[in-house]
């Protein structure tokens, strides 16, 4: 057993490298003072001019400003449609249609972007032709195609998380004269509540991320941020590019970092009362 | 007069089409609108409308025929005036040209390879990490899933844009390697299949480790130890025991990558060879660049098809994963 131990820790600690060499590449080069991206200039640098550009640069901060507004409209609407699927995909048992739901929740998670762009965007078009909406397309067409794409890993991890935990308590509740909706709000939603913030944060990453889908159905003056970003590194590598990666890489630590920290502090005290309760019954 | 419907007569009727008719509304509401049919229908139409719909609207336009209007292609129905009847023009052409035209077959098989031979090497680096992670420390364990999941957190497009900096003659790598004296000129490696690989592998890594790690945790190392006891050599029982157990592992992560993989659009445009694109920037160039929205619709409708069969595997997956956790 041994000697096969080396090689899987070896190849994990390549992988690992392979996966953060091109992000630290990008932190390092940020604070590079030359224009040619990877030619370190030591004499000059390191220099924040590249970020002094970047939060200048209006196309870019109002590109990003959009990009948020359509990253948190996204993620509430795929929390909100992905709890109630997850929730009638686990919960309900078989009904008319589950398979159906089931196939329409899943398969958006390995669909090509290319497809479900072009299939949303002549979606629009004829809806538009017909109905007279959307007028247009723009930040509203945006944030539809993205709850659509998100929604999907929102049921996923909502889903896992029902299965995670016996009906027993949602049933005990209901024995006990509660309404469903009230069961919903006081003991499915607080014990999915962690699988509920992941999906946000997902979500939010998902549309932030965005650019094939955002390019399909996006009309004129509505430029995400990764669609400028795009557009940008499709002419060549440009230095600024590095300084907004490193800002969002220092944010995602960040955020990650801190939401890990408070879902571990969530399942400890869970952890707590539940051991308090079972104290209790003795 | 007979056969009046008088309000004597109307009662047995109406008692009739109370039974075998509409439920009343009441009733209705009571078993059928409660709030589970609520919470069952909002997603369900949102996916209908924004999801199912859509394709039914690509399938149609694929078979009409490309104008010069907005939108730009003909109605595959008409009411004709003249001749009072409905006129319903179905045109092949489009898939005929996909057919026939050779740039669009070698696209097609061309992507398919990339995305197979990307998978693989996924598989190859991803299948020892996802069982280092599962034989590791429970804390070393978490720690590890956390720096797999981190840059899937961090901007993809970013990513995949760092390799350029990396891969290009002027770039890292071949700096490095000059550098040492290991090379007297630069190798060509960006805009090669060899880049995309490494973009593909390199985004789609997470995908392929998650599943495999969640399967191969779950092994009982005692069925290791059991077979070294019985004098096997680690390698027979890896391909007696650990591989066969890991299949659908392998199988859910290889899908996961080769599916968006075969129409992956931003890693060729940035890392690619320019001669030869791959089945999604086609697509995207028929509708953005030619205007050519039902050649476009064909190209999806042909691309999903051709990956009906890995999607419906993977959904059989999921629902199987996820129905025996219950």
């Amino acid at each position: 057993m041994k000697s096969r131990g080396w090689f899987r820790h070896s190849v994990l600690a390549l992988g690992l490298a392979f996966l953060y060499l091109p992000i630290v590449s990008m932190i390092v080069f940020s604070f590079n003072n030359s224009r040619l991206v990877t030619v370190w200039d030591a004499a000059n640098s390191p220099t924040l001019k590249w970020y002094r550009l970047l939060l200048t640069n209006e196309q870019i901060l109002g590109a990003a400003w959009m990009s948020i507004k359509i990253a948190a409209m996204t993620a509430t609407g795929a929390v909100i449609l992905g709890t109630l699927a997850g929730l009638a995909l686990v919960r309900f048992g078989a009904f008319r249609g589950r398979a159906f739901l089931s196939g329409m929740t899943t398969a958006p998670l390995v669909m090509p972007e290319v497809i479900t762009g072009l299939s949303l965007l002549l979606l629009f078009v004829a809806l538009e032709q017909l109905t007279g909406w959307p007028q247009g397309r723009g930040m509203l067409t945006i944030t539809i195609a993205h709850v659509t794409f998100a929604m999907a890993y929102v049921t996923v991890v909502v889903q896992s998380r029902l299965t995670g935990f016996d009906e027993s308590l949602e049933e005990a509740a209901l024995d006990l004269g509660a309404r469903p909706a009230k069961v919903f709000l006081r003991i499915t939603l607080p014990l999915i509540l962690p699988a509920i913030v992941s999906g946000w944060l997902l979500a939010f990453t998902l549309s932030w991320d965005d650019v094939v889908i955002s390019q399909f159905v996006a009309g004129p003056g509505s430029s995400t941020l990764p669609m400028v970003v795009f557009s940008k590194v499709r002419l060549g590598v440009s230095p600024d590019i590095n300084a907004l990666a490193t800002i969002m890489v220092v944010i995602v630590a960040t955020g990650v970092l801190l939401s890990t920290w408070w879902m571990r502090r969530q399942e400890r005290r869970r952890a707590r009362e539940v051991q308090m309760a079972r104290r209790d019954d003795q | 007069m007979p056969g009046q419907l008088t309000p004597g007569r109307l009662g047995p009727l109406l008692s009739l089409l109370y039974r075998y008719g509409p439920p009343r509304w009441s009733h209705y509401v009571k078993t059928h609108w409660s709030g589970q049919r609520l919470v069952m229908a909002i997603p369900y139409l949102w996916l209908l409308l924004f999801f199912a719909v859509p394709f039914l609207i690509v399938l149609k336009i694929s078979f009409s025929e490309v104008r010069l209007a907005m939108p730009p292609y003909a109605p595959l129905w008409q009411w004709a005036e003249e001749a009072h009847r409905l006129v319903v023009s179905f045109n092949f052409s489009n898939y005929l040209f996909l057919l026939t035209d050779a740039l669009y077959v070698s696209t097609f098989l061309y992507s398919v390879k990339v995305a197979a031979i990307a998978t693989l090497f996924c598989l190859l680096l991803g299948y020892p990490m996802a069982y280092a992670i599962a034989r590791a420390t429970p804390t070393l364990r978490n720690l590890y899933l956390m720096l797999i999941i981190l840059p899937f957190w961090t901007s993809f497009l970013l990513r995949v844009y760092a390799w350029v900096g990396l891969l290009k003659a002027d770039g890292v790598i071949n700096n490095l390697l000059m550098g040492t004296g290991l090379l007297d000129a630069p190798l060509t490696l960006l805009y090669t299949d060899f880049a995309v690989y490494i973009g593909i592998v390199y985004s789609y890594l997470p995908f392929m480790i998650l599943p495999l790690y969640a399967n191969l945790e779950k092994h009982d190392p005692q069925l290791l130890e059991a077979a070294a006891d019985l004098g096997a050599h680690p390698l027979t029982s890896f391909l007696r025991i650990t591989w066969p157990l890991s299949r659908p592992g392998v199988i859910a992560g290889s899908l996961l990558v080769f599916i968006p993989a075969v129409g992956e659009f931003v890693i060729p445009s940035l890392l690619g060879r320019s001669d030869q694109l791959m089945i999604g920037r086609v697509l995207s160039d028929e509708f953005f660049a030619n205007r050519d929205w039902p050649v476009a619709s064909a190209v999806a409708i042909a691309m999903l098809l051709l990956l009906l069969v890995p999607i419906v595997l993977f959904q059989r997956f999921q629902s199987r994963e996820i129905g025996g956790r219950q």
